[in-house]
């Protein structure tokens, strides 16, 4: 691991998030765009829940042949005449990752959005030797002239405003008049447009990340909405992918219900603007495409997550639907969560790769509404694995003594029904008394973290389990 | 022990198995070889003049314009009408399809350019090895014929398409390609194009022309 994780501070992240009236402003994009668009998307396709079936089918059974559609990956990228290099770790991979760089002489790397990337830290270590790398993808290219990581895993740059980007290119493009005006969003799009554009062309390597791999083929497939990871690839002398294991698919057929589901999921759209298929080096029969193909395969945890209960994790296709609707990622955003994967894929992911002793809030920080499972189009049970790590967490002494003793405290009433009955009784006997005048409490024994920023309403006196039984017996008769 | 030894080692570890087992050398081989169609929306399958007008309504609705000629002699008046209508100037790049080339140029006063592109090239022409109704989506296939910079570089894209190389989904395409380039085969590079190239990365705002065409045209052949 290089990428410096902030994961243990999560609750002092998260609350300089919410006191972040930028970030603040710049959520709220969130909440408003990616949950309408993709609930029209899905709307306008009947066949989508059997679409979110089909490619939750398809990543089972590709995990449970990993190995074997690793094999037959491999030959097919060969015989189109590609390289495949595999990396154990983020370390193996960043050496490999310069050596080709090193052998074509690069000085300058150009880059598509790839999380993979920002997981095995690649553009440090390349910088560290001498190779710049450049991002572009808008949102990529911006938040790497911040020197930040990104923020969403589609949305790199969600938790900025325009006038932040403005300043920044202000700050950098210094070869650019000054007065130039650059206070519409077109203006900023159209000068990085011509910025990167030189980029594009002087660039020696192009490195990608991959949705999928495909075995039938030896194919890797990016998708992209600006046509910058295709600019990228197809312009210099030498393309690197970098992909994780859990790409590969099996064939053709397969990765078409999972591009179904991924643009849907993602932005609403149909599909992207471009989905493109590469295999191999280019031919005697192209006029343009990279002289040398490489692909590098990063376990980096993947395999010790096979056969555990977060394999199902490994479904994922990174389409950003969980975080896009998850009030925690709404409030906070994704920098608190102090990794590269944010959000409820991040908050699961996280501890499997950087260890729960090291982000064990992620996973607590959630309130198991179910958003998050409800639109995830490989119908990962998120809630459920962060439930198996709060499980770990406390299994490996790693909760707090505070949280153990209250759920000791708890656990002794919740093992003896008659017991707990009767104290919940009791006690919400006793609120109800005493909130009955104001109908709310402004303070309460033990509840500052709630009553510092909000009242607790009175309970009515009757406790849940004793309305259920009175509904219960009222249907009955 | 090799780094990709390791892998396989801790894969087959955690998933219980040792690769050489014939019943899942089976399965995947019978999967690679069958590649079993999965769901198909109905959407798409649609035959005739309302594939067509399906594939024109999907690619209007990924913010490309869309166009019809009666045959192939007809695409360059249309290409220049199309340029001259959006102020843009008489110039034109393609490759070596010989499908333009055999098209009337002269009928026009567009000054033609041929090959791959260098970056500085405002229009470029294409022509498509199909298209796909469901989402109105251009697959593009990567050669000397139609290069794929000129996918990507040029200010304003336009793709050729053969009415009868519009397929009802993406499945029917993949069996034109197989059938082209064999089983287990493919072209360098398999562009699908659904739209111009756009970003939404400035305050999630939708804005046209990233890095790629800022308009995409699309020329349906009738013929």
């Amino acid at each position: 691991m290089t990428v410096h994780s902030t994961s243990p501070q999560f609750k002092q992240n998260a609350a300089r998030a919410l006191n972040d009236d930028q970030l603040q402003k710049a959520l709220n994009n969130v909440k408003q765009g990616f949950i309408d668009k993709r609930q029209m998307a899905a709307d306008k396709l009947p066949e989508f829940e059997a679409l979110r079936d089909a490619s939750r089918d398809i990543k089972n059974h590709t995990l449970e042949h990993l190995d074997l559609y690793l094999e037959a990956y491999e030959e097919k990228v060969k015989a189109s005449g590609g390289h495949v290099h595999f990396a154990r770790d983020a370390a193996e991979a960043r050496d490999i990752i310069l050596n080709i760089c090193r052998e074509t002489d690069a000085k300058t790397v150009t880059k598509g959005k790839s999380m993979i990337s920002e997981e095995i830290g690649i553009n440090h270590h390349l910088e560290a030797n001498g190779i710049q790398p450049v991002e572009t993808d808008l949102g990529e290219y911006i938040i790497q002239l911040r020197n930040e990581l990104p923020s969403h895993i589609i949305a790199p740059a969600v938790h900025l405003n325009a006038t932040q980007v403005e300043e920044d290119f202000r700050r950098v493009h210094t070869h650019l008049d000054a007065k130039r005006d650059l206070s519409e969003p077109v203006q900023l799009l159209t000068e990085a447009r011509a910025v990167l554009r030189e980029r594009f062309l002087a660039a020696d390597v192009g490195i990608t990340g991959a949705n999928f791999l495909v075995a039938e083929t030896g194919t890797s497939i990016i998708v992209t909405n600006e046509g910058n990871g295709d600019l990228t690839q197809i312009l210099p002398k030498t393309h690197i992918v970098l992909a994780s294991l859990e790409k590969l698919v099996p064939t053709l057929e397969d990765v078409s219900q999972l591009l179904r589901v991924l643009a849907r999921s993602a932005t609403g759209q149909e599909l992207s603007v471009y989905t493109t298929f590469s295999t191999g080096p280019r031919r005697s029969t192209d006029a343009d495409g990279p002289e040398n193909y490489h692909v590098v395969l990063i376990d980096n945890g993947r395999s010790s997550m096979l056969g555990t209960s977060f394999e199902e994790m490994l479904r994922c296709i990174r389409c950003g639907a969980c975080m896009n609707h998850c009030p925690v990622y709404h409030a906070v955003g994704g920098h608190a969560y102090g990794w590269v994967y944010p959000g409820p894929m991040g908050a699961v992911l996280t501890p499997s790769l950087i260890g729960v002793d090291q982000a064990g809030h992620l996973p607590n920080a959630s309130t198991f509404c179910g958003r998050c499972e409800s639109v995830c189009p490989v119908r990962i049970p998120l809630p459920k694995l962060m439930r198996h790590w709060r499980e770990r967490e406390f299994e490996r002494h790693l909760t707090p003594a505070t949280v153990r003793s209250g759920l000791k405290f708890w656990g002794f009433f919740a093992k003896r029904p008659a017991l707990y009955r009767l104290a919940t009784r009791v006690a919400m006997g006793a609120l109800a008394l005493a909130g009955r005048r104001r109908g709310h409490f402004a303070w309460l024994p033990m509840s500052k973290g709630w009553t510092k920023y909000r009242d607790f309403p009175a309970p009515q006196g009757e406790t849940f389990q004793a309305r259920w039984e009175r509904e219960r017996k009222g249907q009955a008769a | 022990m090799s780094a990709r030894d390791d892998i396989f080692g801790n894969i087959r570890r955690s998933l219980g198995v040792n690769g050489s087992e014939t019943i899942r050398r089976q399965i995947v081989a019978d999967r690679l070889e069958r590649a079993p169609k999965g769901v198909i929306p109905k959407r798409g399958q649609v035959s005739g003049e309302e594939r067509i007008a399906l594939f024109k309504t999907m690619v209007e609705t990924s913010l490309a314009t869309v166009t019809e000629v009666a045959s192939p002699a007809e695409v360059p008046q249309s290409i220049a009408l199309f340029l001259r209508n959006h102020n843009l100037p008489a110039t034109l790049r393609m490759g070596d399809d010989p499908r333009l080339k055999a098209m009337p140029w002269s009928d026009t006063t567009l000054e033609i350019a041929h090959g791959p592109s260098r970056g500085s090239d405002l229009n470029a022409v294409s022509h498509a090895f199909g298209g796909i109704a469901e989402s109105g989506t251009l697959a593009m296939v990567s050669s000397a014929d139609n290069p794929s910079t000129l996918n990507f570089l040029p200010d304003n894209h336009i793709i050729v398409v053969s009415a009868k190389d519009i397929a009802s989904d993406y499945e029917s395409v993949w069996n034109r390609v197989r059938f082209a380039y064999g089983k287990g085969s493919m072209p360098r590079t398999v562009n699908w194009i659904t739209g111009p190239s756009r970003s939404g990365d400035i305050e999630q705002t939708l804005l046209l022309g990233a890095h790629g065409p800022r308009r995409l045209h699309v020329i349906v052949v009738r013929e």
